[in-house]
């Protein structure tokens, strides 16, 4: 079977005037049909950016500088702007993060969903409002035919959301890319969307990008986790194997940050310090600065190395079969 | 919405009682209309006889009271020049100035806004830094400067286009227009361009500011994430975002272009109120000139209000009712 999403090596940058930002650094992964993998790092590890990347929507002087990004076996690092033009949207869609900014304000959401239609559809406007009404429908908006005649600003954030997820689902895509989509709305909300996209995907084999910094967001969703910091992937594998047993030493912060995960009364653990910036990083591990764990080894980049099938980390010193204590994280 | 329009027009009578007021001592104070309207070889006795006719003989104060006092029935007085109604020879003349300011708008908008979108959206290319210094130019460059030129140029040089006056006109349910013809274009052009020059130019600015700031939100990479062609994303979704600002901005200069006309007008001969102004100003014919200012006011307050409504059409976020 060949996997919906291919991604080797990926490179995207962008020039600026104290050099280059490395924004994604070396990224390989793999999606399959109908397959959630959940894309998890702090602000500024190169999340969305990677997700841009797929969609070609660098803007420049930002460029995929090296690497390949094979949708269905078909190359899209050299694919011209109107074949991505025709991916996009159709048969691979995005959600973004802020649904107060992802519709366009002047323009009523008949006229914002209908023209997505058909830009990839020869239909008619008749057809496509249908399309649209029954597509608001399967994410719950009430009265459809009514609220599509209404403008942006005349619907809460939860049902923007929706809209903007109806609109991603018009042309059933074979990927969704959704950049912390719920990050914005309440928790009630949150778990409403999560749920439904959760069945969406199961249903029609769609597979799905899930971008958060949260990782308790994730637990519950995704097949698969990736846990990105800086640039490059740190520990990568399936979301039970990664939350029970995390090896690399942020991942084991960034479930220490999780509510929940610690024993009751203790306080919240945050990873003391900061993502480097992106420009100009000294050599090795990038973590090397914030981590417990760091010796003279961790001068040099570690690579990303499967302990077992399925499971990559990259560590050098990674944390083998140690159960997770507060003290350990520390 | 009648509430809104009533405010509007109370604001209106608020500011013509002022400005009437400030005409009549302005005038006063600039000199004797008597002087210039009575020859000089004029007897004492045929003096006082035209002072009594116009009611100059009367206290200043007074001439005011009579001034409102008709003005409250539709009367405006009569030019002391040509001895008719002020208002009528003002509405005469309104439409070829309203014409000159339209075409000069519509001008400055059609060539403004691709130009300034151009220029957002490539603002690194060379082509977008020439638009720019372009519009420095036609920012700053003088009315009157611009004017002349155009005549030296066209005119003098070339000899394509008339120096001056308005040419043939056609009669469209008794108003006057030239723009319906070729030959009334000839006459058009170079005064719509001298007095549309620096609008342009301030469109073509905002235009690219707003454009750049547009292109940056996130519902511009979304249309672009959906699938839309180039085209769409930029003729549509920015382009109706950048129509909300450049629409209140160009009615509201409007006004400026209205009153600005006075002095293109007077370059190129344009038989518009902004010469009569003049004139009148020169003739120290008082009437004309408040006539003149109570018809430009009423203009503007109706273009602001044209304006508003037009702005909550184009932004749906904007709702009359709420606008203080
Ligand atoms: N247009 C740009 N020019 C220069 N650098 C950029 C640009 N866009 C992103 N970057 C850099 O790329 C890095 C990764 O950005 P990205 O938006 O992918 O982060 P993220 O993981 O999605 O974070 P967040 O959780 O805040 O959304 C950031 O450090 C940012 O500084
Ligand atoms: S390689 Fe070294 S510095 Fe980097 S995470 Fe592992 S232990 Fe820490
Ligand atoms: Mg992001």
């Amino acid at each position: 079977m060949v996997a919906t999403l291919q991604v080797e090596n990926l490179e995207t940058h962008f020039p600026s005037r104290d050099g280059i930002v490395r924004a994604v650094d070396g990224v390989s992964f793999a999606i399959e049909p109908g397959e959630i993998l959940g894309l998890v790092g702090e602000s500024g590890s190169g999340k969305s950016i990677t997700g841009f990347s797929i969609l070609g929507l660098i803007d420049p002087p930002g460029r995929i500088a090296n690497g390949s990004i094979k949708f269905k076996g078909e190359e899209l690092t050299t694919a011209s702007p109107e074949r991505l033009r025709q991916l996009r949207g159709a048969r691979i869609a995005m959600i973004f993060q802020d649904p107060m900014m992802t519709l366009n304000p002047v323009l009523r959401i008949d006229t914002q969903m209908i023209e997505t239609v058909q830009a990839h559809e020869k239909v008619s406007e008749a057809a496509a409002r249908v399309r649209c009404v029954e597509t608001l429908k399967a994410v719950g908006i009430a009265a459809p035919e009514d609220r599509l005649k209404s403008y942006p600003h005349q619907f809460s954030g939860g049902m923007r959301q929706r809209i903007a997820i109806a609109t991603a689902l018009l042309h059933k895509p074979d990927l969704i890319i959704a950049d912390e989509p719920t990050t914005a709305l309440d928790v009630t909300i949150q778990g409403q969307i999560l749920y439904e996209m959760r069945k969406l995907c199961r249903e029609t084999g769609t597979a799905l990008i899930w971008i958060t910094h949260d990782l308790s967001v994730v637990a519950g969703l995704a097949d698969r986790i990736m846990v990105m910091y800086a640039g490059k992937i740190v520990e990568t594998g399936k979301i039970a194997t990664v939350i029970e047993r995390p090896q690399h030493p942020y991942t084991r912060g960034l479930i220490g940050s999780v509510p929940g995960a610690m024993p009751r009364g203790k306080r919240l653990f945050q990873i003391p310090g900061m993502t480097p910036a992106l420009i100009n990083l000294p050599p090795g591990c990038r973590f090397k600065n914030r981590c417990a764990r760091a010796d003279a080894t961790c001068e040099a980049m570690p690579e990303l190395a499967e302990l077992q099938p399925g499971h990559g980390v990259r560590c050098h010193h990674p944390f083998g079969a140690e159960p997770l204590t507060l003290a350990e994280v520390r | 919405m009648l509430v809104f329009i009533i405010r509007r027009l109370m604001q209106a009578a608020l500011v013509v009682a002022v400005m009437s007021v400030l005409v009549f001592v302005g005038i006063y104070m600039i000199g004797d209309p008597l002087a210039i309207l009575v020859s000089p070889e004029a007897t004492e006795l045929d003096r006082e006889a035209i002072a009594r006719s116009l009611g100059l003989d009367r206290p200043m104060w007074e001439q005011y009271l009579a001034f409102v006092g008709s003005a409250l029935q539709g009367d405006f007085g009569k030019s002391f020049v040509f001895g008719q109604p002020a208002i009528g020879l003002i509405l005469e003349r309104m439409p070829a100035t309203l014409e000159l300011a339209l075409i000069a708008t519509i001008m400055s908008v059609l060539i403004g806004v691709p130009l300034g979108l151009y220029a957002g959206l490539r603002h690194e290319t060379v082509a977008a830094r020439a638009i720019m210094a372009g519009s420095v130019l036609g920012f700053s460059l003088p009315n009157f400067w611009v004017g002349l030129m155009l005549i030296m140029v066209f005119a003098v040089q070339l000899g394509w286009l008339p120096a001056s006056g308005r040419g043939p006109t056609v009669d469209v349910f008794g108003i006057q227009l030239s723009f319906l013809t070729l030959a009334g274009w000839k006459y058009l052009a170079l005064p719509a361009l001298t007095l549309g020059l620096s609008k342009c130019a301030l469109i073509v600015r905002l235009a690219r500011a707003t454009a750049r700031e547009v292109m940056l939100m996130d519902f511009v990479k979304f249309a672009r994430a959906k699938g839309l062609s180039e085209k769409r994303v930029i003729g549509v979704h920015i382009l109706k975002n950048i129509m909300v600002p450049i629409t209140t901005v160009t009615g509201l200069e409007l006004g400026t272009l209205i009153a600005f006309a006075v002095i293109t007008e007077t370059i190129f001969s344009w038989p518009g109120m902004g010469k009569l102004l003049i004139d009148s100003i020169v003739h120290l014919d008082r009437p004309v000139v408040v006539a003149y200012l109570i018809v430009v006011v009423l203009l503007l307050v109706l273009i602001s209000l044209i304006v508003d409504i037009l702005y909550s059409v184009l932004d749906p976020r904007v709702r009359l009712g709420d606008a203080k």
